[in-house]
């Protein structure tokens, strides 16, 4: 392991000033990625700026009856804290549906978006891979790749996104709030991680030295009916082979509201805008449900070994649409 | 007796374990102890042509660098896997190319990044297929059995059958993970080489390391004390030892090769991945008139390792006429090695599964086909059996799985858009034995002492020979002191076959014996020093056996396959088992179970793929290699049989480190068959594969009878 500098914050403001002041320095969160990487030699931080003692670790109400996750919450605190639960239950059950027990009692939120790909490509320094060495080629695209993306890929990059609650976030209309040199900005959790395109190198949006410092969830979508599914290898300890989270709105026996997401399909959670569209207004049936998802999913490009994605995918996403339908009108008429 | 033999006794070194105290190879802190990392080779097939050592020989901390060009030489190993940093040549990706000792682990792991290494590559080849045009037919397949064997007319007798089944499977490769990565700690004293190692056997250790330092074997002492799991890739030794020792012969200091779990794939052995071709022809009667089991699999270029996955075809039903074949392509892959149950795993899943293929096509009961076809001599051989209870297991386990009145047809039972299923398969597994050496002493103080070289790996070896010795003695179970894991102990062969308890007791049985009969003469108080005997089972535990010895068991497994994702969750798993004596309940328990657990990963989740570009195996970690967790499976159940065969050895105990994992993957594999309708001939059965399967099928249905018959769209009608 290359030596590097260790910095612990206790403030944001120090976090961020220490990170200006050492170039090529991490932010260190729970560590469950990024000390991985090292070993590994993907990350070669000059400097690791911890950031787990930074006052961020609450979930506090908002008035619009949202909530404010600070970046610091480990996923075990943010997925038993009863308010999570029970006006967002799709992102506890997403960060549920990530890791393993031990893994989440270290993995922060602000960490959990931040994870890189599992690419086996970009974890293998022997082989080329764009996103770790801009340029370099990519060995998955021609390779090894059942679980790479269907959706939003480019002929630089395949890698997914592996984060489970990245997708929850998405559909519940999350933002993800940050700060850095220039101050405080927010950012839509569904923008936050990018596309690939010719710079697969660049994960999200996030600029230089900048720092998550926690996830803002909407009081639009609290308390409405969501749920989250994952598709995977083994029952738990394993990354998604397809997921989705939903969320779902239904008055006067119309969608009023949605908002679904995709896990492992893409780069990036893959919010469903298109079939939100085509839901919005409808009547919330299977049949509109199937007209919706597969508009969605028309726009994927398989690979040559994961074309079972797209009907994996849409498999479950019908199943959650309509199991939230179902809970939508039950919930009206009780 | 004092009847210690049988009672489930608690592990011995369980404490230790728990609290962290049990020192395993890597933990030998001796002064002034460095640490080594490999580097392995990134091109799968030619030569290293340079190896820069400057800008690792620079980092700080960094004692040596060991290429070919400056490695102790050795001589030539039996094994050429053991022939590391000899010559430039690079027989497949990941071979190790160099080696970095440092001052500590992040040192030597940083030096190994620095080494630049430049190679002339050459075109490879890692892709089996059945008719690749390498593919040759061996003498032997592994352990020695010849490679075809053939009575009768199998082909003219299929082809006039009256029921037939001609399919084929696929077994990936596999890859054994012990929890503890192969490692090695050495030191060299006076011209004598010590190690502390990661070892199924350390007799073997010594007498390779031995030769290949050219020293004496008296002047070598390996120990492995505490063995975390080999699963057969630590049988023989692998190159961590040889590296440990070379580097500290190097460097003048004490040297620790803990393998990086990532590097394991390349160089501690696989299961090699088996192509299948089954033909088994039946009278309407369910009886078999013609069995042909014909495998393909890979070796590598350096060492010919042939699974034997044909093997258990020539025990398990009687057939006038049968043919069992292995042929292999040595490809530039990595060289395949043991694993558990080697050959009977991926044989036993392709002849279960074509079992269960020919009883649809009869329309009989799985259960009943296979005890129609139980032989009364082994069918090979022709020699009876010591003792054989296949169809006993499968009448208990039908009995207790609650397998009577199954509705047979596929696809018959479902809970929404679970389908569920069951399965059944037979398990077999030969018993082994080979000579070992104990002594056992009486003390003055009451207690006993017995030594043996047996390795623990986990399996609770030196409960179980304490109470082995503990009854041969009259004693009660904690005056018995055991010592094993050393080479300074009385010789013993190594934990692998299944052998290692029938091997190690039937000495410490015959030495403990004997010192019982002494005792009985001896007059007065001990000797200080105590009564020694010593055993030795050559002779008697390697004779010939006019018997065919064997273990059987049987599998039953209920699954639910999910219709809208292809994932398959397995409900329940049980076997039953006839091996002999079970010595230890609890440990028994331990092993059966592990097994069983270990064939619903083959079945369920573990795969591993080979990476035609770059020549290496893609799933490299436990994050993407998936060894099966609590979640996959709700209850697993290991039952047996009391077997009194008096032809195995002292004890009446046939091995069962092994014949759990042989049938789970084709029991599960059966039952998906029966939840779906859907026979899928290629492990694992990942979400991917099932569904794509249940979608093909769908497809196919919509074609035949309209697509209003079965919904509007791909996912429905399942």
């Amino acid at each position: 392991m290359k030596e590097f500098a260790y910095v612990r914050a206790g403030s944001v403001e120090e976090a961020t000033s220490a990170y200006a002041a050492h170039p090529g320095a991490r932010y260190l969160g729970g560590g469950t990625n990024l000390v991985d990487l090292m070993k590994l030699g993907v990350e070669r931080p000059a400097a690791l700026v911890d950031v787990t003692r930074l006052p961020l670790d609450a979930v506090e109400e908002l008035p619009d009856g949202g909530l404010r996750i600070g970046a610091m919450v480990r996923n075990s605190d943010l997925a038993a804290h009863p308010l999570v639960r029970d006006r967002y239950p799709a992102l506890s059950q997403a960060v549920l549906a990530g890791a393993s027990g031990q893994l989440r009692n270290a993995a922060t939120t602000g960490g959990n978006l931040l994870q890189r790909t599992r690419c086996p490509y970009f974890q293998d320094l022997s082989k080329p891979c764009n996103k770790r060495e801009p340029g370099s080629g990519c060995g998955a695209r021609d390779g090894v790749h059942r679980d790479h993306a269907v959706l939003g890929h480019s002929a630089h990059c395949i890698a997914t996104h592996p984060s489970d609650m990245a997708v929850a976030l998405a559909a519940l209309d999350g933002r993800v709030e940050l700060y850095g040199p220039e101050g405080a900005r927010s950012v839509a959790a569904a923008d936050f991680h990018r596309l690939p395109g010719d710079r697969p190198e660049q994960d999200t949006e996030i600029r230089p030295g900048e720092l998550v410092t926690g996830v803002v969830l909407p009081g639009s979508t609290a308390g409405l009916p969501s749920a989250y599914r994952k598709a995977r290898d083994r029952a738990s300890y394993a990354f998604a082979l397809a997921s989705v989270a939903a969320v779902l709105r239904v008055s006067d026996g119309v969608v009023g509201g949605v908002g679904l997401a995709f896990g492992a399909l893409a780069h990036r959670p893959w919010r469903a805008r298109r079939a939100e569209e085509a839901l919005l207004g409808a009547a919330p049936t299977a049949a509109a449900f199937e007209h919706a998802v597969d508009l969605e999913l028309s726009a994927a490009r398989p690979l040559r070994d994961n074309a079972y994605k797209v009907p994996l995918a849409r498999g479950i996403a019908l199943d959650v649409l309509s199991r939230l339908a179902d809970a939508a009108l039950t919930r009206r008429t009780s | 007796m004092t009847g210690s033999v049988g009672a489930p006794a608690e592990r011995r070194e369980g404490r230790e374990k728990v609290s962290g105290t049990a020192r395993y190879a890597a933990e030998f802190h001796y002064p002034g102890r460095a640490q080594a990392w490999p580097v392995p080779a990134a091109v799968a097939r030619g030569r290293v042509t340079g190896v820069d050592t400057a800008a690792a020989l620079a980092v700080p901390g960094v004692l040596a660098v060991l290429t070919h060009e400056n490695a102790p030489r050795l001589a030539e190993p039996d094994d050429p896997t053991l022939a590391v940093l000899q010559d430039p040549r690079v027989p497949h990706r990941g071979w190790f190319v160099a080696l970095v000792v440092g001052e500590t682990l992040e040192a030597a792991r940083a030096g190994a990044a620095a080494v630049r290494v430049d190679y002339a590559a050459e075109e490879h080849d890692v892709t089996l297929t059945a008719s690749h045009p390498g593919v040759y037919v061996p003498e032997d397949a592994n352990g020695g059995y010849p490679a075809v064997r053939e009575q009768g007319d199998p082909d003219g007798a299929f082809g006039s059958s009256a029921a037939r089944v001609d399919v084929a499977y696929r077994v990936p490769p596999l890859h054994n993970h012990p929890m503890e990565p192969h490692t090695s700690t050495a030191r060299w004293e006076d011209g004598r080489l010590i190690v502390h190692t990661s070892s199924q056997g350390t007799g073997a250790v010594q007498g390779v390391l031995a030769g290949l330092f050219g020293v004496p074997e008296d002047r070598v002492v390996v120990t492995a004390e505490h063995v975390g799991g080999g699963f057969g890739s630590k049988g023989t030794p692998r190159t961590d030892v040889v590296l440990a020792a070379m580097a500290a012969r190097q460097t003048g200091r004490p040297v620790t090769v803990a393998l990086p779990r990532r590097y394991l794939p390349a160089v501690v052995g696989h299961r090699a991945p088996t192509l299948h071709r089954l033909r088994l022809g039946a009278d309407t009667d369910g009886r078999l008139t013609s069995l042909v089991h014909e495998v393909t699999t890979h070796t590598s270029r350096i060492k010919e390792f042939v699974e034997q996955a044909a093997v258990p075809a020539r025990v398990m039903y009687a057939s006038p006429h049968s043919r069992t074949e292995h042929r292999v392509a040595a490809l530039d892959v990595p060289s395949p090695s043991w694993m558990r149950a080697p050959g009977e795993a991926p044989g036993m899943y392709a002849l279960e599964s074509a079992m269960d293929e020919l009883a649809t096509e009869l329309g009989m009961d799985p259960v009943e086909l296979r005890v129609r076809n139980e032989p009364d001599v082994e069918p090979d051989s022709g020699k009876p059996f010591s003792s054989r209870h296949l169809v006993e297991c499968l009448r208990e386990g039908a009995r207790r799985f609650g397998w009577a009145g199954r509705d047979p047809r596929p696809g018959s039972r479902r809970d929404g858009p679970l389908l569920l299923g069951t399965g059944v398969a037979a398990a077999t597994y030969p018993v082994m034995v080979w000579p070992a050496t104990a002594t056992a002493r009486a003390l003055p103080d009451g207690t006993f002492l017995v030594r043996v070289n047996a390795t623990d790996i986990g399996t609770g070896a030196r409960t179980v020979l304490a109470q082995v010795g503990a009854d041969a003695l009259d004693a009660p179970l904690e005056r018995v002191r055991i010592e094993v894991g050393s080479t300074e102990l009385p010789s013993a062969p190594l934990a692998g076959g299944s052998s290692g308890t029938a091997s190690w007791g039937w000495a410490v049985h015959e030495a403990c014996t004997r010192l019982a009969r002494r005792l009985a003469e001896h007059t007065g108080p001990l000797p200080q020093q105590g009564l020694d005997v010593r055993a030795d089972t050559r002779g008697s535990a390697d004779a010939e056996s006019d018997w065919a010895r064997h273990a059987f068991g049987a599998h039953f497994a209920e699954v639910a396959v999910d219709s809208v994702t292809g994932e398959v969750r397995v409900g329940r798993l049980l076997g039953v088992y006839a091996a002999g004596r079970i010595l230890n309940a609890r440990t028994a328990r331990s092993q059966f179970v592990g097994g069983m657990t270990m064939g619903l990963g083959m079945a369920l989740t573990e795969g591993s793929t080979m990476d035609a570009a770059f020549g290496d195996f893609t799933e490299s970690d436990l994050a993407s290699y998936h060894v099966p967790v609590h979640a996959d499976v709700d209850g697993i159940e290991a039952h047996w049989l009391d077997e009194d065969d008096p032809r195995l050895n002292p004890m009446g105990s046939k091995g069962i480190g092994e014949i759990g994992i042989v049938g789970t993957a084709a029991a599960i594999g059966n039952a998906v068959h029966h939840a779906t309708g859907i026979r899928f001939r290629e492990l694992p059965l990942t979400p991917d594969r099932v569904l794509t399967g249940l979608l093909d099928s769908r497809t196919a249905n919509d074609a035949r009878t309209g697509p209003a018959a079965s919904g509007s769209g791909p996912m429905r009608g399942v």
